[in-house]
C-alpha cells in the first residue's frame, strides 16, 4: 500500500503522482520500474517506470498517461488515498558510466523514465544532448527539468506547435552526422519511435539503448508475458531488461505482442467509462 | 476409468457401511481385501467445466470409514517410509476406521502441517500408495488404500467441526527469521520456526499469499479458501506477512540479515522462470507460458471475466504442450474459460506422463483430447501475428534414456498441421535468478538452483533454502519436506547462538 502524497496534471492525459514508498525510494536506481494495482482483488498489474525518487522523503514519483482502465482509475485517485498494490523497484538499473557524448531521446510520456537516466548520465560526467518530442505543445512534459541537465537541448513537436516541427529522429540524425559522433544514444518513448530511432542510428553504428514497456503480470520473471526477441534470443523485459540494445530488438514482434489483448482492454475501459457516466447521471438526478 | 455419479457412489458406500458396521471389530484381512475401493465423488463433468469449484467433492463419513477399513494394518508400513514427511499412516487410518476423527487428524499433524492441502495435491500413487500391501494383492496401485482421500477427509472434518487447533508457541526468544516466499516450503518453515518462539516474517512478492498454491494450482483442484485458512492459522500463531515485497529487489537478502536484524533466512522462492520450446512462432500472439495463463486465471481472477481487469485471451481451439500436472491444470482451465476444443500434446505415451493419474482421468472426463507421441515443430501465424495453426511431428518410443523412460524418436516426414488459435507451453520451469543475482557468493548449480547441504543450508551461513528453488520443479509435498528439514536446522542454529 502506498499513499498518494502529491498529484499534478502535466497535460490532458498525463498525470504525475508522488507516492509514499520508503523502501522503493531507498533501493531504486535510474531505469527501474514498479508494478501497481488499483484494486487488491480484481485489479490488473501494470508496470510504470520510476520517474524520480527521494530517499530522505521516502517517496517515488510516477508519471503516467491515461491509456486504459487502470491508468484511468489511478488518475481519478486523490491525494491521501492509498494505491493498494505497489511493488518494486523491478528490472535492472541502467548501466551508467562516463561514455563521453550521449544523446537522450524522449518521446511523449517516455520523457518521464528518461529524466532520471539523463540525470545520472550527467552526474557521471557525460556531455548530454537531449532531444524531446511530442505530438503537440500541450503534450510536452518535463521540459524545464530536462533542459536544466542538458548541455544541448532540442525540443520538437509533430505539428510544429512548439519548438522544431520535426520527429525526434530528424535532430537525432543530424547529431549522428556531426564530426564528433555520439558515443551512446538512449531512446525512450512509444515503440514505433524507438524502432525508428534504432533505424536512424544503425547506419552510424552508434550504440543505442531503448527501454521497453511490454505486457507484464508478475514482473519477476515468472510469467514470460513480457518476452521479446533480442538478437534472436528470447529475453524477459522484467528481469533481463527493461533496457536492451536497440539494434538487436525485434520491434515489429514487440509491437504486435503489445496488442495481444487490445480488443478486450478496449471493451473493459469503455465499460468503465460508461459506468462512470451512468453514475454521474444517476448522481445528477438525485 | 470413466466418471461415476456421486450419488451412486454414496449409495454403494452406505450399503457397505451398513454391512460392515455390526462386525467392524471382527473384520479379518480377507474381509477387508474384499471391500471395494471407495472412489472419490466428483462434480459431473459437464457441470464442472462451467465453474471453478473443486472437482472432487470429498468423502462422506461413511465413505471414509468404509475406505479406512480396507487397510489391513500390515507390518511393512511402506506407506510411512514412502511419505516425504513420514506421516504415521496406519495409525491415522485405524482411527478413521473406528470413527475417531479427532485422533486421526492429531496423528497426521504430528508430522504434517498442511494436510488439507497435501490430501488434495500430493501424488499419492507414487508415494504412500505406491507400495501399499492391499494394492499389491491386486497388483494395482489403483487398488491401494486411498490414503490421500482419507487424509483430506479428516483435515476437512477438522476444519468444518469447530476449526483448526492453533499450535502452541513457546515463549519469545527475541530471535528473528525471514522467510522468502509464501509457498508450501515457506509456510512450513514459518510454522515450525514460530513454534519455537522465534519471530517470523514471510516476504511475498505478490499481493496475495500462498505462492504456487495461489497463482498456479487452480481452485478446482485446491480452493483458495483452504490456503487462506492455513495462512490464517499462521497469522494466529503470530507470523507476520509482508506482501508486495520482492526480496532481492525491494531489499537484498543480505540487508535483511545485516541491516534489518534477522538472525536467519529461508529462501523458498520456487521455480518460476518458464521454459519455452525454442521453436519458430513462439512469440506470436496467442502463445503463453502455462505460468502466465494460470496466473491470469487464478491469482488475477481473470476467470471472473466481468469483475477482473486482467484480460484473458479468447480461445476457441487450444493446444497445451507438456504432460505434467501444470499441463493438466492449464488445459482444464482453458476448457473452463470457454475453449471449444483443447488438446494436450505430449511426445511420449500416457504411461510416461508425469501428471497424476487422477488429473489425467479428470481431464479426459472433461473432454480434453490427448495427442500422445506428438510434438510441436513450429507455430504458424496469420498476417496480424496471431496464432493460426501448429505444425506437429509424430514420434515413436525407442530405448530408455537417462530418466529410465523410453526415449521418443521423431518419425521423419510425419509433419501435419493442426488448426489452433492458442498455444500454452507447459514444459517446465527454470530457476528464478532474482536471489542468486542479488546475493553475492550464494552457490548455484548449472541450472541456477541454489545448492544446499544435508541441513538445507546454502553456501552462506544463516541462509537456508528449500522447495523448487533447490529441487527444480517438484511437488508441494517435497517442498514441505525440505521446509521441515530447514526449519529444524534453523531452530538448532538459533538455539545454539
Amino acid at each position: 500500500m502506498a499513499k498518494i502524497l502529491h498529484k499534478e496534471q502535466l497535460s490532458e492525459n498525463v498525470v504525475l503522482m508522488k507516492l509514499d514508498a520508503p523502501l522503493i525510494a531507498e533501493e531504486r536506481k535510474a531505469g527501474q520500474f514498479i508494478i501497481l494495482q488499483v484494486d487488491d482483488d480484481y485489479g490488473e498489474r501494470i508496470p510504470l517506470t520510476i520517474a524520480d525518487g527521494n530517499k530522505e522523503e521516502g517517496t517515488i514519483t510516477i508519471i503516467f498517461q491515461i491509456v486504459g482502465k487502470t491508468t484511468d482509475e489511478l488518475s481519478r485517485m486523490n491525494v491521501g488515498e492509498d494505491v493498494p498494490v505497489l511493488v518494486g523497484p523491478l528490472g535492472k538499473p541502467t548501466h551508467i558510466e562516463n561514455f563521453g557524448r550521449v544523446v537522450c531521446v524522449g518521446g511523449g510520456i517516455g520523457v518521464a523514465p528518461l529524466h532520471p537516466i539523463a540525470q545520472a548520465l550527467k552526474q557521471a560526467g557525460n556531455e548530454v544532448i537531449t532531444i524531446i518530442g511530442a505530438r503537440n505543445k500541450e503534450l510536452v512534459i518535463l521540459e524545464e527539468e530536462m533542459k536544466s541537465i542538458a548541455d544541448e537541448f532540442i525540443v520538437c513537436t509533430d505539428d510544429g506547435s512548439y519548438g522544431r516541427k520535426a520527429l525526434v529522429t530528424q535532430p537525432l540524425k543530424e547529431v549522428c552526422e556531426r564530426e564528433k559522433k555520439p558515443d551512446m544514444v538512449i531512446a525512450i518513448g512509444p515503440p514505433i519511435m524507438m524502432k525508428f530511432c534504432a533505424e536512424t542510428t544503425r547506419p552510424y553504428k552508434v550504440f543505442t539503448q531503448v527501454s521497453l514497456n511490454t505486457i507484464m503480470v508478475d514482473g519477476t520473471g515468472m510469467c514470460g508475458g513480457c518476452r521479446v526477441n533480442v538478437g534472436n534470443e528470447i529475453k524477459f523485459v522484467c528481469v533481463d531488461g527493461p533496457e536492451f540494445d536497440a539494434h538487436l530488438v525485434d520491434f515489429d514482434n514487440m509491437i504486435a505482442r503489445l496488442n495481444s489483448f487490445k480488443e478486450i482492454e478496449h471493451e473493459k475501459h469503455h465499460c468503465y467509462i460508461d459506468k462512470l457516466a451512468e453514475e454521474k447521471i444517476a448522481g445528477g438526478i438525485k | 476409468m470413466s466418471h461415476l455419479n456421486a450419488n451412486v457412489l454414496l449409495e454403494e458406500a452406505e450399503n457397505l457401511y451398513n454391512d460392515i458396521l455390526p462386525r467392524i471389530n471382527e473384520l479379518k484381512v480377507k474381509d477387508r481385501i474384499k471391500i471395494p475401493v471407495m472412489e472419490m465423488p466428483t462434480q459431473e463433468p459437464e457441470i464442472r467445466i462451467q465453474n471453478l469449484d473443486e472437482v472432487a467433492i470429498g468423502y462422506t463419513e461413511k465413505q471414509a470409514i468404509v475406505e479406512a477399513n480396507r487397510c489391513i494394518q500390515c507390518p511393512t508400513q511402506e506407506c510411512v517410509s514412502d511419505c516425504p514427511v513420514g506421516i504415521n499412516v496406519p495409525v491415522f487410518i485405524n482411527h478413521i476406521a473406528h470413527s475417531n476423527f479427532q485422533l486421526a487428524i492429531d496423528t497426521i499433524k504430528e508430522t504434517s502441517l498442511l494436510p488439507s492441502i497435501c490430501g488434495r495435491v500430493c501424488p499419492q500413487e507414487t508415494q504412500c500408495q505406491l507400495h501399499c500391501s492391499v494394492g499389491k494383492v491386486f497388483k494395482s496401485v489403483e487398488k491401494s488404500v486411498s490414503i490421500g482421500r482419507l487424509e483430506r477427509f479428516v483435515a476437512d472434518w477438522e476444519r468444518k467441526s469447530g476449526g483448526v487447533k492453533i499450535p502452541t508457541v513457546k515463549p519469545a526468544t527475541g530471535k528473528k527469521v525471514a522467510v522468502v516466499g509464501s509457498g508450501p516450503s515457506g509456510l512450513v518453515v514459518a510454522a515450525d520456526v514460530r513454534r519455537e518462539g522465534h519471530e517470523v516474517t514471510i516476504f511475498e512478492a505478490f499481493h496475495k499469499l500462498g505462492g504456487v498454491m495461489r497463482y498456479g494450482i487452480p481452485e478446482f483442484r485446491l480452493p483458495n479458501d483452504i490456503v487462506d485458512e492455513e495462512i490464517e492459522t499462521l497469522k494466529k500463531m503470530g507470523v507476520e506477512f509482508k506482501t508486495n515485497f520482492v526480496v532481492g529487489k525491494t531489499r537484498s537478502l543480505m540487508d535483511l540479515l545485516e541491516k534489518d536484524g534477522y538472525d536467519a533466512a529461508f529462501v523458498g522462492t520456487g521455480a518460476g522462470l518458464p521454459i519455452f520450446m525454442g521453436i519458430e512462432g513462439e512469440n506470436l500472439i496467442g502463445v503463453f507460458s502455462a505460468n502466465e495463463y494460470l496466473t491470469r486465471a487464478n491469482l488475477m481472477r481473470a476467470f471472473e471475466k466481468m469483475k477482473a481487469d486482467t484480460p484473458m485471451y479468447r480461445s476457441k481451439v487450444v493446444a497445451v504442450l507438456g504432460g505434467g500436472n501444470v499441463a493438466m491444470d492449464a488445459s482444464r482451465m482453458a476448457k473452463r474459460l470457454g475453449a471449444e476444443k483443447v488438446y494436450v500434446v505430449y511426445r511420449r505415451t500416457e504411461k510416461e506422463m508425469p501428471a497424476r493419474v487422477e488429473e489425467v482421468a479428470h481431464a479426459k472426463e472433461e473432454g480434453i483430447e490427448f495427442l500422445f507421441l506428438n510434438n510441436a515443430k513450429r507455430i504458424l501465424g496469420d498476417e496480424t501475428g496471431h496464432v493460426q495453426s501448429m505444425e506437429l511431428l509424430r514420434y515413436e518410443l525407442g530405448e530408455p534414456d537417462a530418466s529410465g523412460r523410453r526415449k521418443p524418436i521423431v518419425i521423419e516426414g510425419s509433419e501435419y498441421i493442426l488448426e489452433v488459435d492458442t498455444v500454452i507451453v507447459a514444459i517446465g520451469n527454470g530457476s528464478n535468478p532474482l536471489i542468486s543475482q542479488t546475493t553475492k557468493g550464494i552457490a548455484v548449480n548449472k541450472w541456477g538452483n541454489l545448492i544446499v547441504d544435508e541441513n538445507q543450508k546454502t553456501s552462506i551461513d544463516r541462509i537456508y533454502a528449500g522447495g523448487d528453488i533447490v529441487l527444480g520443479a517438484a511437488t508441494v509435498i517435497l517442498a514441505m519436506g525440505e521446509g521441515r528439514k530447514a526449519a529444524k536446522s534453523i531452530n538448532q542454529l538459533l538455539a545454539n547462538s
